[in-house]
């Protein structure tokens, strides 16, 4: 044990005193979660917006005034029937369509409610979200209003939202999940696979193998430090966004962090078999870098929804870890679900990781030999 | 020189697929001598080696190192051997002292104990000022002899130097063979590889390998009187390059 104290201390060592390392493992994810966040959270400003008033009162125009004039809009048309919505966001025209129904102000009058509907393009779903969020702002505004100064009190404007092509806005904060997937892949299964290949280059892997220390004991004392700095990369970008950006872990933390140690384990095995197969730094980094973190960034899901790949993708996504480990935490970070919606995926996920850790385990003998 | 052997090896074979890189090799070596083994690259020299050192297992035939058999104790053989390979085996971003010390630990050496020869061993070899420097600021002479004397470091019955002097001036050539001696002289048994043929004639004694087979084996004045050769590279010359290889 003592033994094993000095191998990972001296691990720890080769870490800190190296700036390109440090720079990877904390510069680089910090600065990717700021980037990545504001270019989602970009201001908004004259969103184009069109409306179709099938009322024309003096309630609609009104309401209509008060959007155009908030600052955040801007009016770019009128349209005269549901058909001319598709053409408008299609045609990249305007990217929202307000539409008050028939007898807008009459039903607001007699029922005391009446509907505002808003159609956005969901292919941007940041603008969408924002928004949209901003006419229920200036909706709720007007309700004040009208509490105010009608005999009636309980007069109520209520926004009915609907998104079109990405109705459930998927990709809302998607990019935090993304990030801490891809960044564990990164860190785990690169830095292990290059501080490997980097003893057998340097020729200190065989001064260990002819050492009293057991393979297991290895590659022990190499995962062990990058299983803890990985940790601290994942609080750091969760604490990161929720500081900076406002994004507040839904579900279960303990849950999240178990699910984040099951993805570490799989990604720092993958980086031990990664570098049973290279030979040198180089080819480490290429085969983790092309074989990782290009299907990472591409196929899980990170940048294109995985439900509107093609057939063929679809299956290369179903292979890659990555993929599933998003989608946990999509659940655990946003949707706010428990276990048992996601307990597929963590199994997928504990597979993946005990295939790796057997197989990396066995090449690493088979090396020996 | 004492007779007790500390390596013994009888009918050693090892084979990969259909290659056969030791050819039923058969040789002893003796405690604290210095023992020379020889051959060209591809010759089966390195595969020997991995086999002593508990690396490697062999095909069949025995081999006992230090007490122990390399195919079924290899742990036991790894805590009384030493080994240092061609790349030196010292960390360039640790210091002279954090090798030391990584290594002492390694081999599972009290921390005391390891201050204590990391002293020793840093007066001996006049390195007193670098202990605090980081290995890749060194010089490579400096880096050889730092990294065999990490390799004997907890005093292992038996080192095995792998072309320890490849790349290096003959001055500190000759500098490190003495290091050797001082070992051998401490009753720590060398065993070493090498392809320089001056560094042959130092041995006690040395074994030629061809083409997976020991061709010749015994004492430098042995084989040169055998073959009437005026220097150990003459009988090296006519004995292990294989004929049918061009250059």
């Amino acid at each position: 044990m003592k033994r094993f104290a000095g191998f990972v201390r001296k691990e720890f060592i080769h870490i800190f005193r190296d700036p390109l390392t440090m720079i990877i493992l904390f510069v680089i994810p910090a600065l990717m979660t700021l980037l990545f966040g504001f270019v989602i959270t970009t201001e908004l400003k004259d969103v184009r917006v069109a409306f179709l008033d099938l009322s024309r009162d003096e309630m609609t125009q009104k309401i209509a005034d008060k959007i155009s004039s908030s600052g955040f809009f801007m009016r770019a048309g009128d349209l005269e029937n549901y058909g001319e919505i598709d053409g408008a966001l299609r045609s990249q025209r305007v990217k929202v369509v307000i539409i008050f129904g028939e007898h807008f102000g009459r039903n607001l009058l007699s029922e005391g409610r009446a509907t505002l509907h808003i159609v956005t393009d969901g292919s941007e779903p940041n603008v969408a979200t924002q928004a949209t969020s901003f006419i229920s702002a200036i909706a709720a505004d007007v309700n004040r209003e009208l509490a105010g100064t009608a005999v009636t009190a309980n007069l109520l404007v209520q926004p009915e939202v609907r998104m079109v092509y990405n109705p459930a806005l998927k990709s809302q904060y998607m990019f935090v999940p993304g990030l801490i997937t891809m960044i564990m892949i990164l860190i785990c299964a690169l830095m292990t696979s290059i501080t490997l290949t980097r003893e057998k280059e340097f020729g200190t892997m065989e001064a260990l193998l002819v050492s009293p220390l057991k393979p297991i004991q290895i590659i022990m004392g190499k995962v062990i430090p990058y299983f803890f700095l990985s940790l601290i990369d994942a609080v750091l970008i969760i604490l990161l966004s929720r500081l900076v950006f406002g994004l507040e872990v839904k579900g279960s933390l303990f849950l999240l962090w178990l699910e984040v140690m099951l993805y570490i384990l799989m990604s720092l095995s993958l980086g031990i078999l990664i570098s049973s197969v290279a030979k040198t730094m180089q080819q480490a980094i290429f085969i983790t870098l092309v074989g990782g973190m290009l299907p990472t960034v591409l196929l899980s899901g990170f940048i294109f929804p995985v439900e509107s790949m093609p057939g063929a993708y679809r299956w290369v996504s179903a292979v890659l870890p990555p993929r599933y480990f998003i989608v946990i935490l999509k659940n655990i970070m946003i949707k706010g679900t428990g276990f048992l919606h996601v307990w597929k995926e963590t199994l997928i996920l504990f597979l993946f990781a005990v295939f790796f850790v057997v197989m990396s385990i066995r090449s690493f003998k088979v090396r020996l030999e | 020189m004492g007779k007790q052997a500390v390596i013994t090896v009888r009918q050693l074979v090892k084979k990969f697929g259909a290659f056969t890189a030791n050819d039923h090799l058969s040789f002893d070596v003796y405690e604290g001598e210095i023992f020379g083994f020889l051959g060209a690259n591809g010759a089966g020299k390195t595969t020997a080696i991995r086999i002593l050192s508990g690396l490697s297992q062999p095909t069949s035939g025995s081999v006992r190192v230090a007490g122990f058999d390399a195919a079924r104790e290899p742990e036991k053989i790894k805590k009384n051997i030493g080994y240092m390979c061609q790349k030196f085996s010292l960390y360039e971003d640790l210091t002279v002292r954090e090798n030391i010390m990584l290594y002492g630990g390694i081999y599972g050496m009290p921390k005391k104990v390891i201050r204590e020869r990391c002293g020793e061993l840093l007066d001996r070899l006049q390195f007193s000022a670098y202990g605090d420097r980081l290995i890749a600021g060194l010089p490579l002479g400096f880096r050889q002899k730092l990294a065999f004397s990490v390799a004997v470091l907890h005093q292992p019955r038996i080192v095995f130097l792998d072309e320890p002097t490849g790349g290096v001036d003959p001055v500190a050539r000759r500098q490190f063979w003495e290091l050797i001696y001082e070992t051998a002289a401490a009753g720590i048994t060398v065993f070493v590889t090498t392809h320089y043929m001056d560094e042959a004639e130092y041995c006690d004694r040395i074994s030629i390998m061809s083409e997976g087979k020991i061709v010749a084996i015994g004492t430098p004045e042995e084989l040169k009187s055998t073959w009437q050769a005026a220097s150990v590279e003459e009988v090296f010359v006519k004995i292990a390059r294989p004929q049918h290889v061009t250059i």
